[in-house]
């Protein structure tokens, strides 16, 4: 069995230089947010897994049509129980960790609600450890967290988890890497041009500046599209803290080309 | 107002927690009339196998309609066709297989003919965000030769666009950089 990215040493470095260190942002990402939306680069060097796996052919323009503007119209077909939303409820026992929920709404760039659109997440357990097979670290699994859920926004395009907070776990991709606490994200959106995978962030993690995923987006203001915010008025008493966060995916029609001078 | 995107972030390491469904390599039944199975490997820059990579595919049905309300000529009418297929293996051997329809050809209201052609996104570990690529049927020489976005490919790299047809479909396999790299498109 192989451990993908955690092949890397752990020996301790020889020089700082291999301790991670973010890079500048990219000057000018006003104008980067505009062309790309501040998407990441598929060859992210400070990210070693990238090096082989980043296409280095230029992509081929393709202009949306019948195929890229339809969609798999799947959304309540994907859902198979009552409590697929709610990672607390899914064993016998519940999870140990910080019960949170989170919602909030997907929408298009133009900021209309994208309904009965499926929505599926998978995370860490409150220790950091993924129920996995290649996650070995020594954190605790939890036989009450299997750490995946989906569920369906409303009319409003809103979606609403239950679950708990997850940790933040080491990874292989340099000495002492570590990743901050973050929930994966899966959103089909209603055309094939609108896929999008990623993660959501918690407001104020110190380790924001140490990692390279979450640096492989250049711009600043990009980079907090990604976190999530904490809401006191959404707090339950006695229950639960509440985190929202919207979803953007892109609006009907192309992204325009990097054509700004 | 206009709001900028999300960002995209990497699908792995452990995205086998979430992403597979159990009939997920399936747009249709295997039984159903018409179903193909297309399979191939994924290759990384060093020549070797993805073994964990995560294939989506999207697609018109025979009659070049698709599952849903927008396409040309309104949504397909075959039965359990779901027209969209996710193959989500993170400890296999980096081969992917799905089962689908073959689509047909669409002629779009302007008159331009699209050869029979499935999208598909490409996910793993390592890649932040998914790239693009497209599916032709090597069977299909002449209606490929008419294709607007073939014609856009440059011609020594077209073939990597073309499966190759077997006994029970299609065979393509994906590299995602290196000798014979696979075209991606910007969509």
């Amino acid at each position: 069995m192989t451990k993908p990215d955690r092949a890397q040493t752990t020996d301790p470095p020889a020089t700082e230089h291999q301790v991670y260190e973010p890079i500048g942002d990219t000057p000018g990402c006003y104008i980067r947010e505009t062309a790309d939306g501040g998407q990441p680069p598929l060859d992210y060097p400070p990210y070693k897994s990238t090096a082989l796996r980043h296409p280095k052919q230029p992509l081929v323009f393709l202009p949306q049509a019948v195929t890229e503007l339809t969609g798999p119209q799947l959304g309540p077909a994907r859902i198979t129980g009552e409590l697929d939303h709610d990672l607390t409820r899914q064993h016998a026992g519940e999870p140990v960790g910080e019960r949170i929920t989170v919602t909030g709404r997907v929408l298009d760039t133009e900021g209309k609600p994208l309904r009965n659109t499926l929505v599926e997440i998978w995370q860490a357990n409150a220790a950091g450890r993924y129920r996995h097979k290649w996650d070995r670290w020594p954190a605790p699994l939890d036989p009450n967290f299997s750490g995946a859920g989906r569920c369906v926004t409303d009319d409003d395009g809103r979606y609403r988890f239950v679950t708990i907070k997850p940790g933040p776990y080491p990874w292989g991709n340099h000495y002492n890497a570590w990743r901050p606490a973050h929930i994966h994200f899966s959103l089909l959106g209603r055309a094939f041009a609108q896929r999008l995978v990623t993660q959501m962030y918690f407001p104020g993690d110190p380790l924001f500046p140490f990692d390279p995923i979450f640096n492989s987006v250049r711009d600043a203001n990009a980079r907090k599209r990604m976190v999530s915010r904490f809401s006191m008025i959404d707090s339950e008493p006695d229950w639960a803290l509440a985190f929202e966060w919207d979803i953007y995916l892109r609006g009907p029609g192309p992204t325009p080309f990097e054509d700004v001078p | 107002m206009t709001y900028c995107t999300t960002p995209s972030q990497t699908v792995g390491p452990y995205f086998a927690i979430g992403m597979p469904w159990p009939d997920g390599p399936y747009a249709i039944p295997k039984d159903a009339p018409g179903a193909i199975t297309l399979s191939g490997y994924v290759y990384d820059g060093a020549g070797r196998v993805v073994r964990d990579n995560m294939i989506e595919v999207w697609g018109a049905d025979g009659e070049g309609h698709f599952a849903d309300l927008w396409g040309v000529g309104g949504g397909s009418s075959v039965t359990d066709f779901r027209g969209f297929a996710r193959c989500a293996e993170e400890d296999g051997d980096g081969r992917f297989e799905i089962v689908t329809l073959k689509p047909a050809a669409i002629t779009l209201p302007d008159g331009v003919v699209l050869a029979p052609h499935l999208d598909a996104n490409v996910f793993a570990r390592g890649m932040l965000k998914h790239v693009v690529t497209r599916i032709y049927f090597g069977d299909e020489a002449a209606a490929n030769a008419g294709d607007p976005i073939l014609a856009q490919v440059p011609p020594d790299r077209r073939d990597t666009l073309i499966a190759r047809a077997t006994d029970d479909g299609y065979e393509l396999d994906i590299r995602l950089q290196g000798p014979g790299e696979t075209v991606f498109f910007a969509l």
